[in-house]
């Protein structure tokens, strides 16, 4: 999303009560879990999601996360229309992580291990009983959504700033096909938050610019993509491990940049649509990863940051227009189950093994599901 | 006497005889199917659709459409939608009020706005429904045996990117942008149950549909559609165009759409000398009259022969075409020329955007263009890239019907 200019009165308002709120959450007492004052834990490997309750009153819940299994996995908790209430990125083979989770309203939630980091995950419901205390009034509520996006923003950032120093590592290692592995899986948590790490306009051409784009004089071809080319066309290239530096050390700006970038539901909105935009303008062509053919996993990853998105304003959406938000479920899963068909192992089918016909169907799913995702703005301001 | 003379005197000669009609079919409980007003709005209700023997627009954007929902509420939800939209657009509007610029800046606009300020132009909205719409929503038991595709002709390229659909909608308007607003509008709001499949846009009508038009020229430059059924005709409408009792209730007074899509191969044509254009064609460029007479309206007599044979030869496009050759069957043609760039080889990808309407396809429109295939000398010339075939419902009663409702109840 482009930096907002012409931001209403009302607007400013609420993005000055979201960053309080978000102030709030790093300051919030010391977490309980369910009952008996301990963490829920959560046993993770490869093919289960075992976790100890399966039930918890309201109020801040701790998730302990094991990763028993092989592969690195995420864990997530969502409320109804995949809301992300809270989740936990690029849990390691052997490692142990927290998710310290508000969960104000009782009813039912889901939670879903995602082993190999992809697709819908292990699902399981999990039921939250009785209720904490909550402000009800429409600005709270966006302040609450542009501050659960926000957590969004920081947990895949935080995913980010390792995952590219793994990718690069490798790069400067000379170690191309580990590299080429972990390049889709490092773009996967940039391509889910895009809009924000596009607002700084500086950056942006430097992490994710394209060989033929139009630059200013002096300025070189750097980023992902430039490794991509190194990678799968020309061979690793003298300053390929200088490129690598660069992209760590633009990505770490990013990172700190992020954590005071202040967003308003408008750019909450408008972000989930441009994402979609991004696929249908960038993947569906196969233009953006033109050296690695990658593109689905990006796509994947654009429609999950649009979902977020949309998800964080789900409780205003449902207050303002009750149809939409059935509406936009139904369109998302519609496009993942059509992605799910183009999974290979963890990963997905290259851009190059898709058909005319696919491509084609595609198109027609985002489509569908762009129309429902353009009202977001309209609604949650109406 | 020029052609324009002949038609501006018909004009005022029938101008008459149209408002008698016009009386005639109000009692029969329609309009001159769509006469314009003075204001360039056609009416969208009526007995039969509009867009059909409304006095050909100048301008057509024709789009045919897959259904990618088998949900029968879903897709007759979508109709009533866009037979509320369509209404409102015929009428010169926007799809909903204030749809352009909305109240909420921050709200993507209803309407796209590209009409705003502009005439209602004599927007006509025809939809149709194509073979497939039944077998994706179950009512196969409702589609009528005439709504089978058509069979491969001789010498057809067809190309399917270009061909089929489930569902179809007719724009024609006097202005580009007025037709392409429209489509552009309905089919956004298709999205997640309707995808497009194919579509067209046309310039320059290629046949008139009233006694009140001038016939116009296709791009081989030849009048097309002299002979063409008439608004002003409603028996033979009745005979050759209107379902009837044949049909299931929810077609009657409806008609059936053939859609073909005809690259003409103007760079070749237009090397051939003019009395081997005239010979291909059977009458002359100048007038549009038949070989065997002088005045463009004069009857052909396919009988007369000269010293080396017909006058009008065999192999001649309006011989072949006629109704004579094709016992008795006639048609509504509502073509439109297109160019659509170049080919990429250097040439123009141009030609003529057939529409017809007509009763039963299978007994109509096949055995012509069967016969036509086989030995028509101007198929040296064309190449058919594009086929479909629609069933379009009859009109709409007053208040709130709406597209597809008898269909879909």
């Amino acid at each position: 999303m482009s930096p907002v200019t012409r931001t209403a009165a009302g607007l400013a308002s609420l993005t000055v009560a979201a960053a309080l709120l978000a102030g709030c959450t790093s300051t919030a007492p010391t977490a309980q879990g369910a009952g008996d004052g301990g963490p829920i834990t959560v046993n993770a490997t490869d093919t289960a999601c075992e976790i100890s309750t399966a039930q918890a009153p309201a109020g801040t819940l701790t998730f302990r996360i094991t990763n028993a299994g092989s592969k690195v996995t995420e864990f997530y908790l969502y409320a109804t229309g995949d809301r992300i209430m809270g989740e936990v990125e690029n849990i390691g083979p052997g490692l142990s992580r927290d998710l310290i989770v508000e969960v104000p309203d009782g009813g039912t939630y889901t939670t879903a291990c995602k082993p190999g980091m992809s697709g819908d995950g292990i699902r399981a419901p999990f039921s939250v009983t009785g209720s904490a205390q909550r402000a009800t009034d429409a600005n709270a509520q966006l302040a609450a959504a542009t501050a659960g996006y926000k957590r969004y923003v920081d947990s895949q950032v935080g995913a980010l700033v390792p995952k590219t120093q793994e990718f690069a590592d490798a790069v400067k290692a000379g170690e191309v096909e580990k590299a080429k592995a972990l390049f889709p899986v490092a773009r996967t948590y940039w391509e889910r938050i895009e809009p924000v790490a596009e607002s700084f306009g500086d950056i942006d051409p430097r992490i994710d610019g394209r060989e033929d784009d139009e630059r200013d004089p002096g300025v070189g071809f750097t980023g992902y993509h430039r490794l991509e080319k190194d990678l799968w066309v020309t061979g690793l290239q003298p300053d390929s491990a200088a490129i690598a530096d660069r992209l760590t050390a633009d990505i770490t700006d990013l990172a700190t940049r992020t954590r005071t970038v202040e967003l308003t539901p408008v750019q909450l909105a408008n972000g989930a649509k441009e994402l979609l935009d991004e696929v249908a303008t960038g993947k569906i062509t196969g233009e953006e990863d033109r050296y690695s053919h990658t593109d689905l996993w990006d796509f994947a990853a654009n429609v999950e940051g649009s979902r977020a998105a949309v998800a964080a304003l789900r409780p205003t959406i449902d207050a303002n227009d009750p149809a939409l938000g059935p509406v936009l479920d139904q369109r998302f899963e519609a496009v993942e189950t059509l992605l799910q068909g183009y999974r290979v192992g963890d990963g997905y089918r290259l851009y190059t093994q898709l058909t005319p016909e696919d491509t084609r169907a595609m198109t027609a799913a985002v489509d569908a599901l762009s129309e429902p995702v353009s009202k977001v703005a309209g609604t949650v301001t109406a | 006497m020029s052609p324009w003379h002949l038609s501006r005197r018909r004009l005022f000669g029938l101008a008459g005889a149209g408002a008698a009609l016009a009386g005639a079919g109000a009692a029969a409980g329609y309009g001159l199917s769509g006469a314009p007003a003075a204001d360039g709005v056609v009416a969208f209700r009526g007995e039969h659709q509009a867009g059909i023997v409304t006095p050909a627009q100048d301008r057509l954007h024709f789009v045919a459409l897959d259904l990618t929902s088998t949900d029968r509420a879903a897709v007759a939800d979508l109709l009533r939608r866009w037979t509320a939209a369509a209404e409102r657009m015929t009428t010169g509007r926007e799809t909903a009020e204030g749809g352009a610029i909305p109240a909420n800046r921050y709200a993507a606009p209803a309407d796209t706005g590209e009409a705003l300020g502009l005439p209602a132009a004599s927007l006509t909205l025809t939809f149709g429904v194509g073979p497939g719409f039944f077998d994706k929503l179950g009512i196969v038991d409702r589609r009528p045996p005439q709504l089978a595709g058509l069979p491969r002709f001789q010498g057809d390229r067809l190309d399917p990117a270009r061909s089929g659909g489930d569902l179809c909608i007719q724009a024609c308007a006097d202005d580009p942008q007025v037709a392409v607003h429209a489509v552009r509008n309905l089919v956004r709001d298709g999205f997640g149950v309707t995808e497009v499949r194919w579509s067209q846009l046309g310039f320059g009508r290629t046949s008139s549909t009233s006694t009140g038009q001038a016939t116009p020229r296709n791009l081989f430059g030849f009048k097309d559609g002299t002979n063409n059924l008439k608004a002003e005709e409603p028996d033979l409408l009745a005979q050759h165009v209107w379902v009837g009792d044949e049909g299931p209730d929810w077609l009657r007074g409806g008609s059936y759409l053939v859609a073909r899509r005809i690259r003409m191969h103007i760079e070749t044509w237009d090397r051939s000398g003019l009395d081997e254009q005239e010979q291909i064609i059977g009458r002359d460029k100048g007038e549009g009259a038949p070989l065997t007479g002088t005045a463009e309206f004069d009857l052909a007599d396919l009988t007369a022969t000269g010293p080396s044979g017909p006058v009008i030869p065999d192999d001649s496009h309006i011989r072949l075409a006629s109704a004579e050759a094709n016992g008795g069957a006639r048609m509504l043609r509502r073509g439109y020329n297109f160019v659509d760039g170049t080919d990429g080889r250097g040439h123009l990808d141009a030609g003529l955007f057939f529409v017809a309407f007509v009763r039963d396809p299978l007994t109509q429109y096949v055995p012509m263009q069967r016969r036509l295939a086989r030995s028509d000398g101007l198929s040296e010339y064309l190449e058919h890239n594009g086929s479909a075939v629609f069933a379009v419902p009859p009109g709409l009663a007053e208040s709130d019907d709406h597209w597809g409702r008898t269909l879909l109840a």
